[in-house]
């Protein structure tokens, strides 16, 4: 068991963990933030993803004592005050949230792809969001939420 | 049990002689212990935040990519993607945007896994990795360094900190490909890359062909020479197929990777001579010719 400080959406939480725990389990379960999802547990499906100063990275396959130092952002950090990120209003509006699973680890990766290429083309979108699996949506109106954001964000 | 951020090389060269063992993104190490392939070491240190293993120098001797280097900057590198072209098409199939972010060149290498794809590029392009330790640095050639699936020659005290490249010829260039069954998260079923240097007239002077996936690691095929591009492809095709020593497993038989190995190594000598004689062909060159699932 060591002890450390994570950083998490600009909050100094103090952690007690032993060092072997990855980013997720001590994310949902000692800073006690549940929005970010544990799916298949081996850095195929997206669904835990978080940045890490700015990058996306699946934090089940990423040690949380690496993480001191640096700035996590989860999906609960998206949001500005009371107002959802635009990148969540818009997933909401074109229907891109099915069982809402992936939703998370989809909004983290599309924000590090909009703050990386702020007019991305479809295919920069869909690369940017490739290792992030939807088994529901088939992805179009994902991605649409994400092209839709960008067009807000440039005009 | 420990954990210890280094910041220097040094720092983590001390702690790997009092026995600790490296993790810059983890993305193999952590992965690998909950498959219960190799337990997760008690003694940890952190090497992703000594700013010297990320250098990159361009000399006219070659390129020196410190083995901190993520894939992502390699896929981007100006330099790395255009001279050194091979190892930026391996580097930009490597997982997804996350991956490549955490993933590094010297942990790609030092894990030592036959798919791995920078690997085959390394080897083309005739990479050395520099390994240090407390009793000093020694360069060593990829054949040398990887024994086994898993396994390298490097001591358990020794630290890979940077990967050396010679600077190709003129007129020459690079490609690797792989055969892949999705474009994101994928292991290469089977992968090749291909270093071609051509002649004033357009014939392939000189040829390297390595194989991904086809045997317990990495291996460079035997036995080519120059002639047109189109002969060089062919007898690449049919020296690959021949030499490949595949198992089968859940994602191909050995029958499959024996034919389709030597159809990569084919189309990476195609691409590494239409990008030599200076025609754009994009990284990666799966994504250029359009190989595995459709977009």
């Amino acid at each position: 068991m060591i002890s450390y400080t994570l950083n998490v959406n600009g909050i100094d939480y103090p952690v007690a963990a032993d060092q072997g725990r990855n980013l997720l389990s001590v994310l949902r379960t000692e800073v006690g933030l549940t929005g970010t999802k544990e799916g298949c547990d081996d850095c195929e499906c997206g669904a835990c993803m978080v940045l890490l100063d700015g990058q996306p990275v699946n934090s089940c396959s990423y040690l949380a004592v690496q993480a001191q130092g640096r700035a996590v952002t989860t999906v609960e950090g998206l949001q500005q005050g009371d107002e959802m990120h635009p990148l969540q209003r818009n997933i909401l509006e074109e229907g891109g949230v099915q069982c809402g699973f992936c939703t998370p680890g989809m909004l983290v990766s599309a924000c590090a792809l909009l703050e990386r290429n702020p007019s991305p083309s479809e295919e920069d979108v869909r690369i940017g969001l490739s290792g992030n699996l939807c088994r529901c949506t088939g992805y179009a109106k994902i991605v649409k939420a994400v092209q839709r954001t960008a067009a807000e964000l440039q005009s | 049990m420990s954990f210890v951020i280094a910041t220097t090389i040094d720092e983590a060269i001390a702690a790997l002689a009092a026995g600790a063992r490296p993790v810059a993104g983890g993305s193999d190490l952590v992965v690998g212990a909950r498959h219960g392939k190799a337990p997760l070491p008690g003694d940890l240190v952190a090497i992703d935040r000594i700013e010297e293993l990320r250098c990159l120098e361009f000399t006219d001797a070659g390129a020196c990519i410190g083995a901190g280097v993520n894939h992502h900057t390699i896929e981007h590198h100006p330099v790395l993607s255009t001279v050194y072209t091979g190892i930026s098409d391996g580097s930009a199939l490597v997982g997804s945007p996350s991956t490549r972010n955490v993933g590094t060149l010297g942990g790609n290498v030092m894990n030592a896994s036959p798919a791995m794809d920078t690997g085959a590029p390394l080897v083309v392009l005739g990479a050395e990795v520099e390994l240090r330790s407390a009793s000093g640095s020694r360069r060593v050639g990829l054949a040398e360094l990887w024994t086994g699936p898993g396994r390298t020659s490097a001591r358990p005290d020794e630290l890979c900190v940077a990967i050396h490249v010679p600077a190709p010829a003129a007129r020459s260039n690079s490609a690797y490909l792989r055969l892949e069954y999705r474009r994101s998260m994928e292991i290469a079923v089977v992968g090749a890359a291909a270093s071609v240097t051509l002649a004033d007239d357009g014939s392939v002077n000189a040829v390297r062909v390595a194989l991904t996936a086809v045997a317990p690691t990495i291996i460079e095929v035997a036995g080519l020479g120059g002639g047109t591009v189109a002969d060089v492809a062919a007898a690449a095709q049919a020296a690959a197929a021949e030499q490949a020593r595949p198992i089968s497993d859940v994602r191909a038989s050995d029958a499959y990777r024996r034919h389709t190995v030597g159809v990569m190594a084919r189309r990476a000598v195609e691409a590494a001579a239409r990008r030599a004689l200076g025609e754009p062909v994009s990284v990666p060159v799966n994504r250029a010719i359009g190989i595995g699932a459709a977009s």
